[in-house]
């Protein structure tokens, strides 16, 4: 018999993905020139790398001080957000499970909601919101992760349902909150529950975008792993893989990339539902593809919907959750219908 | 021969509940070794302490007479491969299936899968008759097709022990022959020892050189084919009537099942006859 060519399907599989992820990448780049040159002043796309290049006058002010904070804060919060989501929806298999359901908005936004009614920004400074949500995001991490985790088994079924209790748990507090809140408060905790990639302090940016970069390589070294928890965890044992192990730390690391893209963004939904799976459809289900494709395209899908939300009223602006939500919802429902695919995790 | 994989006072459960107590088994190198029982007997239990899924509440399970608890993850995946019930109908090509088995034996932070494990998975794959399947999904191939691959998944961890699970349950016999000769061949060819589950006890007699039969979560009784499928101890074992009777081309034993009805009227017969057996080999 012919001795198979193993060298060939090999070579196939590495140059599919590699040009899957060199088409990201260009698209990452249009987007961000599509983002740089959307906006109250009108600056024409072409005009963006000339402007850049000559470090002068009020457009360059703009791109660099206005525009640039905002497309890297997309790339990081949108991408933070869909790794996320990738990484929950594979360990617990289950195709419904985002960053939110888990209770990492919901306590989030009560932290939030607490600092503003007990006006921690005027005594703390712009540093006390951020702060406060992943506070309240991290209490509820901890909450799901010790009750659904007891006696040192990970059962995936119990954390999933305690994450959604947490979450009704903490949105109920939420609206006790908002009851009791001033109409001043009360107008700070929706804005912020609506989400707004406006966000003054660059060094959050700069955080936010370190901790979901860092998110990326590491979840990158499990992506193996992950790939067998797909055939199931006794599967995945008997392949050597330490499921327990892989199921920890990939939880708390999409906890807190989640915690840490809310906290600076504000709730910004469906982006780490949404992503992963049109990247399922059309890149496939290999982790070690589909980690990096959902974090660009997390990032690519923010950038436009924070283009769109900051244009379709300008010079006023919608809140980005309005966009992500209505835009992601009808690409999602055309999409799904048109694919004749259903909802796959595996 | 002895000394391969020894099971020591084994023990262990779940939560609370003990289903295994004190366990001790041996199976040998380059052998066919089976695990028959009732349902409920522990069989599921002790594959599963076996692997190592369900952690030992006291004595080992020692491979080489090594403990697998004392083995790295990879280690043990590397000496052990298991064929599991349940292969989980994913959208996974073939090959991307069958490349698994290959996990165990990646470096630290091996990205990708190297040419040698292409070629090692893809050599398994002939020999197991997947390799015309490799480019389609695993949930599209039929059930026999899938346990192939998985057969194939498990070859291409290249382990010294093969454990499998009832590979042959729910398959047709075309199937099951199929799968329980390519293992014959597998042991044969590559010195490969296996120890299975299976429950089909004529299928149990005539491809294995050695029976483990569970009962109430103890070996009830262990060896050669030929003392394990005695009529008395599977009528005792499993609380049901069978006739066992070599087969008439292979010589193995094998088991026949009798219905009530018969029973009741042989029993008529004999009870006004001279005092037959009831059942047996001479029946």
């Amino acid at each position: 018999m012919k001795p198979p060519s193993g060298s060939a399907s090999r070579k196939r599989k590495l140059f599919r993905w590699g040009i899957s992820l060199l088409t990201l990448l260009v698209l990452t780049v249009i987007a961000f020139v599509l983002g740089m040159s959307a906006g109250e002043l009108d600056i024409s796309m072409w005009d963006v790398p000339r402007i850049l290049a000559e470090k002068d006058g009020v457009e360059y002010v703009v791109l660099t001080q206005i525009r640039l904070p905002r497309i890297i804060l997309a790339i990081a919060a949108g991408g933070g957000l869909s790794l996320s989501g990738a990484i929950l929806q594979g360990i617990y298999r289950n195709p419904l499970v985002e960053p939110f359901t888990l209770g990492i908005s919901g306590g989030a936004a009560l932290g939030v909601a607490l600092a503003i009614v007990f006006t921690l920004p005027a005594v703390f400074g712009a540093f006390a919101l951020p702060v406060a949500g992943f506070a309240g995001a991290l209490l509820a991490i901890v909450f799901v992760y010790v009750l659904g985790a007891r006696f040192g088994q990970v059962n995936v079924n119990n954390m999933l349902l305690i994450g959604v209790m947490v979450s009704f748990v903490s949105s109920s507090l939420m609206m006790l909150m908002m009851s009791l809140a001033t109409a001043r408060s009360l107008h700070s905790i929706i804005f912020w529950m609506m989400g707004s990639l406006d966000e003054p302090n660059t060094m959050l940016i700069r955080l936010t975008l370190v901790v979901s970069v860092t998110s990326l390589v590491i979840a990158g070294f499990f992506s193996r792993s992950l790939n067998a928890l797909r055939l199931g965890e006794a599967n995945a044992w008997h392949l050597g893989v330490n499921t327990g192990l892989t199921i920890r730390v990939m939880f708390i690391l999409a906890s807190l990339v989640a915690g840490v893209c809310v906290a600076s963004t504000g709730v910004i939904g469906f982006v780490g539902l949404v992503i992963p799976h049109l990247v399922r459809v059309l890149a496939g289900s290999d982790y070690r593809m589909l980690l990096p494709a959902s974090f660009l395209g997390g990032g690519i899908f923010l950038i436009i919907c924070d283009a769109i939300a900051r244009t379709i009223i300008a010079p006023n602006e919608l809140p980005i959750g309005v966009i992500t939500g209505i835009a992601g919802g009808i690409v999602f429902i055309v999409f799904l219908s048109r694919s004749k695919s259903t909802l796959k995790v595996n | 021969m002895s000394g391969f994989l020894t099971v020591h006072n084994f023990s262990c459960g779940y939560g609370d509940k003990f289903v295994l107590r004190n366990v001790n088994i041996e199976a040998g190198q380059g052998e066919i070794s089976g695990i028959i029982g009732p349902n409920g007997s522990g069989k599921t239990t002790l594959f599963r302490g076996l692997t190592g899924e369900l952690p030992a509440r006291s004595g080992e399970v020692l491979l080489h007479g090594r403990d697998l608890r004392q083995m790295s993850y990879n280690e043990r995946a590397r000496s052990m491969a298991v064929v599991a019930q349940h292969v989980y109908a994913t959208d996974i090509t073939v090959e991307e299936y069958v490349l698994m088995g290959r996990l165990p034996h990646r470096k630290q932070f091996q990205l990708f899968e190297t040419r040698e494990d292409y070629e090692i998975a893809h050599h398994y794959m002939q020999l197991t008759n997947v390799y015309g399947l490799r480019n389609k999904l695993m949930s599209k191939i039929s059930g026999g097709e899938q346990q192939l691959a998985n057969i194939a998944r498990a070859l291409t961890q290249q382990p010294e022990l093969l454990l499998l699970d009832e590979p042959t349950s729910h398959l047709d016999i075309t199937h099951q022959v199929q799968i329980l000769n390519l293992i014959q061949k597998l042991n044969e060819e590559m010195k490969l020892s296996v120890l299975m589950i299976i429950h089909d006890l004529n299928l149990a007699g005539e491809y294995c050189d050695y029976l483990v039969m569970l009962k109430n979560g103890q070996p009830f009784k262990q060896g050669l084919p030929d003392e394990v499928l005695d009529y008395q101890v599977i009528e005792e074992g499993y609380k049901t009537v069978v006739v066992v009777q070599p087969n008439p081309v292979s010589h193995k034993p094998a088991v026949f099942l009798v219905s009530d009805k018969i029973l009741k009227q042989k029993k008529k017969a004999s009870g006004q006859g001279e005092g037959q057996e009831q059942s047996g080999k001479d029946f």
